[in-house]
């Protein structure tokens, strides 16, 4: 790597005398260019790709006709009542929120740490972080019963002469999941204007020209104006680190400040937020791998990008693991019947089924991340991935589920019985979020172009300065 | 260098140069020439790359951006906006007692306050990074440049623009060629571009139509309507069923409200036995005889109720004898409440109206009916109610139980010594104990 292109192909050795390139094959900047844009500025879109988009925009109109459905009828469509009020809404909630981790975590705390391998898929996990966080922020909104009165989680003046507790955590939760969109959103658009200017320059038809070139704003790729474009991002960074570590943690205070035995401990804002970068990664392997070879990203989407995610996997799974363990050992050293009754009911009572297939998707399956042939074989990755994404719903399902119908009282036990209406929002979610992801995937630029360029300009120029 | 400065508008008679843009191969060479170019001393130039170029603000003499300082300002405003929002909202303006938590505690509202310092400072950041960029801007002379597409590419480009105290079409051509550019003209039109006089108005036209909804929403509320308000979705308040006094054509008379059944007795409607409940016959006279039984039971419960509802004003015994003065004699016999009272009317605090004694004939030649009356409803002489109704602490049964052990307290207080049975005769009662 000491001259010309970069030209190594396999960059999963760790041999400590050389440094992995980034990306595989020889590019230079003009390849990447190429690489990234042909995939958004193709004339004929491949057939799949419609099949695929017909599917999931079917289910996205499924979701949101159910939704009108239960807008008219209310929430006696769903599973949810006495004593489980917060069923698959608030699983599915908590399920997308927690996916919306990695993407933020990979741009901004693997941005403050200099780890320039998180160019070639940052803008991606991005992507993904915002589409899920959409697909999140749709659950908890519908789940209030009265969704014509959403509006009143803001705080405004109103004719009631009223206003939000704020002592609530669930209203903490509203500006957490909001601010967090926000940012994200910002941050997301703010990395992509200068690639969104190649799309522009590079468009020949006029209307994919003022399209981008609108979402561009202008952007001329100055040095004064890319001074101020880095010192900002720097700054989302930074401000984007500690809002996606307080998210998850504020998401865990709706449980971890109520009196529920399963609930009320102290370890939920670290657990929740090591199993949301672990869905969140696990979700973006479960993408990428698909995508990257559907899409031609190979050559900048290499190996190590996704053997680097599938480390984090496994350390991420052993946080959640001793996470479990420290939940049992929690209950029984404190002393407390019923919080001890409530992790012995997980593991042996009407859910067990539930718990044993969490603990064998998130705590079990991952292991095989200390093999290296299973850090770099895709379809090995990909189905360890998809595992960890089923594991981590059924871990959301088993704290809301198991610790609701069974709490103080034993006369006010009972079960949870999801209706289809139930499972067919979360397959419609699903929808929504494969729908936008295959939009971004067509439209718009999947790699950080700009990025990737500057973080091998080294390697494509040489070090003759 | 003769081709390049005419190549994009032949009719140079219309256009200006605005910028000269000289392109470089590589992120390198732009920074070398960037440095030549800040000390040939120009100042309106800049250079475009298509990713930031590492060292290259100092190569150019860019001074660092205020942007660190207002996104300060922003987390900080951030902060102290949350912390008076949930302050005022929930200590002052609206307070309310929640699970017994404090109107105001740091901890509880730390969640929210770090998350709008989070958010000012984000869209500060945003906001501020476009605003001190001049973005967006759709209009600039390197524009007008076909090679200048590749800037965001890969092409590294040095833009002079004619603005520049320096600025010499020619000089300014020859100096970048000088330090390795392949130099270009961008040439634009010489007058400014009119702006087409439909979009002024569309902008007026929208910005109408957007005031439209606020002003309706401040007219309905500044108005009063007659009408109930309109429900898109019927909510709990409309539900599907009949209510009290409305119309319901199933039933030949329409009534919603049905009424009751042939036979129906209404809850209450058993007390039917005007002796048991009112102490009277069908014909409004008093009853002369109790409607409950004569038993042991019944007698024990009368004097257990008599000795907690009675006895206090009226004494266990029924009150003192017969023309005994009623004034500072506490005998056992008188109630203890009738004792204090006496005591503290003789000495002109307050005024008391001494209970009737219950063995008096006054009280045992009335009929059994009307002391059931007197129990429920009280006395009251013109007005001054001297004994409360005790309806509502007695049920009907031990009313009438209560008579039962006044008629043995007036048997009792009555009798004569000849009365008691020869084997339970004592000194008192004129045996030998």
């Amino acid at each position: 790597m000491s001259s010309g292109a970069v030209t190594a192909n396999d960059n999963t050795l760790s041999d400590p005398r050389h440094r992995a390139p980034l990306v595989a094959g020889k590019q230079d900047y003009a390849s990447i260019t190429e690489t990234v844009c042909r995939i958004a500025e193709r004339d004929k879109t491949p057939r799949a790709w419609y099949v695929a988009f017909a599917v999931s925009a079917s289910l996205t109109g499924m979701l949101f006709l159910l939704i009108g459905y239960l807008f008219i009828t209310g929430v006696g469509v769903w599973g949810n009542n006495s004593p489980v009020f917060w069923g698959w809404p608030i699983v599915n909630f908590v399920f997308w929120v927690g996916i919306g981790h990695a993407g933020t975590l990979i741009s901004a705390i693997l941005f403050l740490f200099r780890q320039q391998w998180r160019t070639s898929i940052n803008r991606f996990a991005e992507a993904m972080t915002i589409f899920a966080v959409c697909c999140a922020g749709i659950f908890p909104g519908i789940h209030i019963g009265r969704i014509w009165c959403v509006y009143w989680l803001a705080p405004y003046p109103n004719q009631m002469e009223m206003w939000p507790n704020f002592r609530s955590p669930l209203l903490w939760d509203v500006f957490a999941v909001s601010t967090y969109a926000t940012v994200s959103a910002l941050f997301w658009y703010l990395g992509m204007i200068p690639d969104l200017a190649t799309l522009r320059d590079r468009a020949t038809n006029p209307w994919r020209r003022l399209a981008y070139g609108t979402f561009a704003l202008g952007w001329r790729g100055s040095a004064r104006q890319w001074h101020r474009y880095e010192r900002a991002y720097l700054l989302l960074a930074a401000l984007a680190t500690p809002l996606v570590l307080s998210v998850h943690s504020v998401v865990s205070f709706d449980f971890a400040v109520s009196q529920v035995p399963g609930w009320h401990t102290t370890i939920f804002p670290p657990y929740f937020v090591a199993g949301a970068i672990f869905s969140g990664f696990a979700m973006v392997v479960t993408l990428m791998v698909p995508a990257r070879a559907f899409f031609g990203l190979k050559e900048l989407v290499t190996l190590r990008h996704l053997e680097n995610m599938n480390k984090i996997i496994l350390a991420t799974s052993c946080i959640v693991g001793y996470a479990y363990a420290t939940e049992f050992f929690i209950a029984w050293y404190s002393g407390s019947q019923y919080e001890l009754f409530a992790f012995l009911n997980r593991a042996l009572g009407p859910y067990k089924w539930a718990y044993w297939t969490m603990v064998f998707c998130n705590v079990v399956v991952p292991h095989l991340f200390w093999f290296k042939k299973c850090r770099t074989t895709p379809w090995i990755m990909m189905i360890v991935a998809i595992l960890v994404n089923v594991g981590m719903w059924f871990e959301r399902f088993v704290i809301i589920v198991t610790s609701l119908s069974r709490d103080f009282l034993p006369s006010s036990w009972g079960a949870f019985v999801p209706t289809p209406i139930d499972v067919a929002m979360f397959v419609g979610s699903f929808g929504l979020f494969f729908t936008l992801f295959l939009l971004f995937c067509r439209y718009l630029p999947m790699v950080a172009m700009a990025e990737v360029k500057a973080a091998v300009s080294h390697g494509i120029e040489g070090h003759g300065h | 260098m003769a081709d390049h400065a005419s190549h994009n508008t032949p009719d140079s008679s219309e256009t200006r140069v605005a910028a000269v843009l000289g392109r470089f191969d590589t992120a390198a060479g732009l920074k070398a020439a960037a440095e030549k170019v800040r000390d040939e001393g120009y100042r309106k130039w800049d250079s475009h790359s298509p990713f930031p170029v590492h060292g290259i603000e100092r190569a150019m003499g860019i001074r660092p951006t205020i942007l660190p300082l207002l996104v300060f300002g922003a987390g900080l405003t951030g902060a102290i906006v949350a912390m008076f929002l949930q302050w005022w909202t929930n200590a002052v303006d609206y307070p309310f007692l929640i699970s017994g938590k404090p109107f105001f505690s740091v901890p509880a509202n730390i969640p929210v306050a770090f998350e709008l310092i989070i958010l000012f400072s984000a869209l500060t950041a945003f906001g501020g990074a476009l605003i001190l960029n001049q973005l967006p801007q759709f209009h600039h002379p390197v524009f007008a440049s076909e090679a200048f597409r590749r800037a965001t590419s890969d092409g590294f480009f040095i833009s002079i623009e004619a603005g520049d105290p320096k600025f010499d079409e020619r000089k300014t051509a020859a100096f970048l060629e000088s330090i390795g550019a392949a130099v270009e003209l961008c040439r634009v039109p010489a007058a400014k571009p009119a702006i087409p006089k439909a979009i002024p108005w569309a902008i007026t036209f929208v910005a109408a139509l957007a005031l439209l909804p606020p002003l309706g929403v401040a007219w309905y509320r500044a108005s009063v309507k007659r009408e109930p308000r309109i429900h898109p979705l019927h909510d709990m308040a409309f539900q599907p069923k009949y209510k009290a006094q409305s119309e319901n054509d199933r039933f030949a008379d329409r009534r919603a409200m049905r009424p009751p059944v042939a036979g129906t007795i209404a809850q209450g409607g058993l007390m039917l036995d005007t002796a048991l409940f009112q102490g009277k016959d069908s014909e409004g006279n008093y009853v002369a005889d109790l409607p409950v039984p004569v038993e042991e039971s019944v007698m024990l419960r009368g004097r257990e109720r008599f000795n907690i509802y009675c006895a206090p004003c009226h004494g266990y015994s029924g009150g003192l004898p017969e023309g005994a003065a009623g004034d500072g004699d506490p005998r056992s016999w008188d109630g203890m409440v009738s004792i204090r009272a006496s005591q503290r009317a003789l000495t002109g605090d307050g005024t008391w109206t001494p209970p009737r004694a219950l063995h008096s004939d006054y009280v045992q030649d009335q009929p059994d009916g009307k002391l059931f009356e007197t129990i429920t409803a009280g006395v009251n002489n013109q007005g001054v109610q001297s004994m409360p109704g005790y309806a509502k602490q007695i049920s009907v049964e031990d009313r009438w139980a209560i008579i039962l052990y006044l008629r043995a307290i007036g048997r009792s207080r009555n009798a004569a010594a000849d009365d008691v049975p020869e084997t339970q005769r004592t000194a008192d009662t004129g045996g030998n104990r």
